[in-house]
């Protein structure tokens, strides 16, 4: 088990590594000019600016000094918010992220595994039909459309009742949470219905579960006790990296419901060329995204042992 | 019958949802937008201020802010008219200026605000190593150029502190508009022993920076809130009624700050074409503002470009009609058809400039601009003009407005254009290298003069993408730079309106006017064209 981890953990190492790398390739072939703004400023001030950032000297070089910098942990200053460090908006804004990310993900995985269960034993009646349309909404419809709904829906309820019940935007309480991340697990409950549903028929067909009925076990025990937890292990599988992408595709989100998410500073950043921004987000994110599908892999090696011996 | 009282007549479902709704109440959440009891106003700003350091601020967010928190020599008062600031009193001469500080002016830590907060902050202004985008507003102060471009020390600058409330500016050349730039953020003081004991992380937190405005920045929590405070250090305190101005939501999405505002959490909200319409569907009063940016397209002049050709620029000047664009494209009320590189509100004279000198008037006449256009083609010795290229960025309004351009020259003229959706940087890129025959452009004005727009196609000024070069025009420009006499400059800028239409330099498109709802009770509340935009200062709350 232990050199399992560990291999594990060398091989995610190198992967993000290996995402640094191509990010800040990537990031330095785009077009354009970090140091530009709306209004021209003079050759002298646009060389001091580049020697504050490192950027006077050859792409190689500043390839160099980033990892050098990324190993001790210290990813610099913003260009944008010039007084802030990188490392500081990480800090001050993945939390948020991380508290939003965590309960959609909660709303997803309980939506997701007992809509598919429920899918699964009225196969082709009427709430198969229903819900399966619903997933189709919800995997087809972008996030934006179901944000811009979602607060629609908590405006009209507080007129309705003359006060403020729920808040609109805003961030502070679980109250601010409640709507977005309901919005934001939307998509992955979706997703986890479809694959529990297709997990369930799956795992219906098993010979277990006939040696269960030939035992003349109650429907309900073979549900729950054989049916249920076998089934499950497949939503268990992509949760990982559902975490990780649901803590970083917040922007529109974060956005409507003004949350102060990392989600917000990772698209901006890339919008305004932000180096330091993009590399600190993107290999943060990398990282967490490689951790999460670790984790699950060791959790793996623990509920199924033949995983470990491959 | 207590029990049913209690419940409000509710049934089941809606008691239980009212229970779940009690339990996650936030207190806060139930406060309104505007309370006149404890005199705050609750706003949403559209994105997290990036550069709070007033010697390096440049954008609308930061500059908000520091005009609420900040105070330069001079300031708006609540008409709009320039007021004594830090600076009780002050002397304009032909070349030098005298300013006395008032002695009960403070920084939010006590300390007395001097001439040498001052002198600190224009010093690292133009300090190359600030490499401060704004350094050019302290240009007229003599040496201010050389020493940004790293060819004197900051010691030269023509600033001086004779004593604690003194302060003497010595100008490169003579500048009317002097006063009105020590309003300004990028002016504004800024203490050298606190700055020094943060260095790169100063105004990086509420904490990390030192007030002498209005308000106070009490807490800033990065990209959620920031609220300021009454300030009662302020040498002004008693002319200030708002206790606090809480910026509780920080989103540049207008559908969620108009839903805010239905929901009576903000009391000001901006629209656009989009949220325009839902909110005449609620029946808000729907108040108007000319921002004092003007819109235009830019051609491109450097070599082989054959935007270079004047019949061309002409033609597609005559096929433009502005009223329509307005009417037809931007669809949003309160924007003005363009007309010229100065806009409306422009101080001439004794009047506006638009009313002592209207700009040549252009009519649009598709006769002409066919006629033009033939010409053009004779000149350029080309059977068909080839497609030209025009830059636009990638917000949904430019690229709408560049497609309605493309679809009017092409019905009108025949002439095709094709459009280059570029991301911010990019654009930008593309508009210094040159990659380009016209270009979408906008200009907001920096200072109150018209040299804030006089000098934008001046050969030297590195925003004149295009490259246009003209004698005259530089000509014209020097004579308004170098004179204090109103009717001299204004003269001088009549006859650079003229060259700018009747030799089709640039396509105005329009005059940028924004559409905004304001709650009621809110008073007082200023636009500006210039600075602090709104400046909520001298507002108060109705009872």
């Amino acid at each position: 088990m232990l050199r399992y981890t560990l291999g594990r953990l060398l091989s995610g190492i190198l992967t993000v590594w290996f995402i640094a790398t191509a990010t800040f390739l990537a990031m330095h072939a785009v077009p354009g000019d970090p140091l530009m703004n709306e209004k021209a400023t003079t050759p002298e001030i646009r060389q001091n600016l580049a020697k504050k950032y490192g950027l006077d000297r050859p792409i190689p070089e500043q390839y160099i000094i980033f990892l050098g910098n990324m190993l001790q942990g210290d990813f610099g200053l913003s260009f944008t918010q010039q007084n802030r460090k990188v490392n500081d908006i990480i800090r001050d804004h993945f939390p948020v992220s991380a508290a939003l990310g965590i309960l959609a993900i909660t709303f997803a995985a309980a939506g997701g595994i007992l809509w598919g269960a429920l899918t699964a034993l009225y196969r082709n009646r009427l709430p198969d039909i229903i819900i399966m349309f619903l997933v189709i909404l919800g995997i087809s419809v972008p996030s934006f459309v179901f944000a811009a709904l979602g607060q629609m829906l908590l405006v009209n309820i507080n007129q309705w009742f003359g006060t403020s019940v729920l808040p609109v935007a805003g961030w502070g309480s679980l109250a601010h949470m409640l709507m977005p991340s309901l919005v934001l697990g939307l998509g992955t409950m979706a997703l986890l219905t479809r694959l529990m549903r297709s997990s369930m028929l799956e795992v219906v067909n098993e010979d277990y579960i006939k040696t269960a009925k030939a035992k003349g076990l109650s429907s309900q025990r073979i549900f729950f006790k054989h049916q249920l937890r076998n089934a499950i292990l497949p939503v268990v599988t992509v949760l990982g990296p559902q975490i990780a992408a649901i803590t970083t595709g917040g922007f529109v989100v974060e956005l409507v419901f003004a949350i102060p998410g990392l989600g917000r500073y990772f698209v901006q950043a890339v919008q305004q060329l932000d180096y330091t921004v993009i590399m600190g987000t993107t290999v943060f994110y990398g990282a967490f995204l490689v951790l999460m599908v670790i984790i699950v892999d060791i959790i793996y090696g623990f509920i199924d042992p033949r995983v470990r011996l491959k | 019958m207590i029990q049913a009282s209690h419940w409000y007549g509710l049934n089941m479902p809606q008691r239980l949802l009212l229970l779940l709704c009690m339990l996650f109440a936030w207190s806060e959440g139930m406060a309104q937008s505007v309370d006149a009891a404890s005199g705050t106003v609750k706003i949403a700003i559209a994105q997290e201020p990036p550069q709070l350091n007033s010697m390096k601020a440049t954008d609308q967010v930061s500059i908000f802010v520091l005009g609420h928190v900040m105070e330069g020599l001079t300031r708006y008062d609540r008409r709009g008219n320039l007021a004594p600031g830090v600076a009780e009193r002050w002397e304009l001469g032909d070349t030098t200026a005298k300013f006395w500080l008032r002695k009960d002016a403070k920084w939010s830590n006590g300390d007395p605000v001097t001439a040498h907060d001052f002198v600190f902050a224009w010093r690292s202004v133009v300090d190359p190593n600030t490499a401060s985008e704004y350094a050019f507003i302290l240009y007229p102060v003599k040496n201010a150029e050389a020493i940004n471009q790293g060819n004197m020390p900051v010691t030269a600058l023509g600033i001086e502190a004779i004593d604690d409330h003194t302060l003497t500016v010595t100008l490169e050349r003579p500048t009317g508009y002097f006063i009105k730039l020590t309003a300004f953020v990028t002016t504004f003081p800024v203490q050298e022993k606190f700055y020094q004991a943060r260095t790169e992380q100063y105004a990086a937190d509420a904490k990390d920076m030192l007030y002498n405005g209005a308000f106070t920045l009490d807490s800033w929590v990065h990209s959620a809130s920031m609220e300021m405070r009454k300030n009662p250090l302020y040498w002004d305190a008693e002319a200030i009624k708002l206790n606090a101005i809480d910026a509780d939501y920080i989103t540049a999405d207008t559908r969620a700050r108009l839903n805010l505002f239905i929901d009576d959490k903000i009391a000001y909200t901006q629209l656009d074409g989009e949220t325009y319409k839902d909110a005449l569907n609620n029946q808000f009063r729907i108040k108007k503002f000319v921002t004092g940016s003007v819109y235009f397209l830019e051609y491109n002049y450097r070599d082989n470009r054959i935007t270079r050709n004047k019949n061309l620029r002409a033609a597609i000047q005559a096929a433009f009609d502005p009223e329509e664009f307005v009417n037809k494209v931007l669809q949003t009320p309160g924007n003005l058809p363009g007309r010229s590189l100065f806009p409306t509100w422009i101080q001439g004279v004794e009047k506006t400039f638009r009313e002592e000198y209207p700009p040549p008037e252009v009519k649009p006449d598709l006769t002409r601009a066919r006629a033009l256009l033939t010409s053009a083609k004779q000149e350029l010795g080309l059977e068909e003009i080839p497609p030209l290229i025009l830059l636009v960025s990638d917000s949904p309004t430019a690229t709408k407005q560049a497609e309605y351009m493309q679809g009017m020259l092409k019905t009108r003229l025949g002439l095709d254009l094709k459009i280059d959706v570029q991301t911010f940087k990019q654009r930008l890129a593309k508009m210094t290298s040159g990659e380009f025959d016209i270009v979408g452009a906008g200009w907001g004005p920096d200072f109150d003069d018209i040299m804030t727009f006089g000098d934008l196609f001046a050969s030297w000024n590195l925003n004149n993408r295009g490259r246009y070069v003209n004698p005259e025009y530089d000509r014209l420009v020097r004579v308004a730079m170098n004179s204090s006499d109103p009717k001299t400059r204004m003269d001088a800028m009549s006859g650079l309106q003229s060259i700018l239409i009747e030799d089709a330099v640039m396509l105005p498109m329009y005059e940028q006017g924004v559409i905004y709802l304001q709650h009621p009770k809110l008073k007082g509340m200023r636009r500006t064209v210039i600075g602090s935009d709104p400046d909520f200062t001298y507002a108060r709350i109705a009872p």
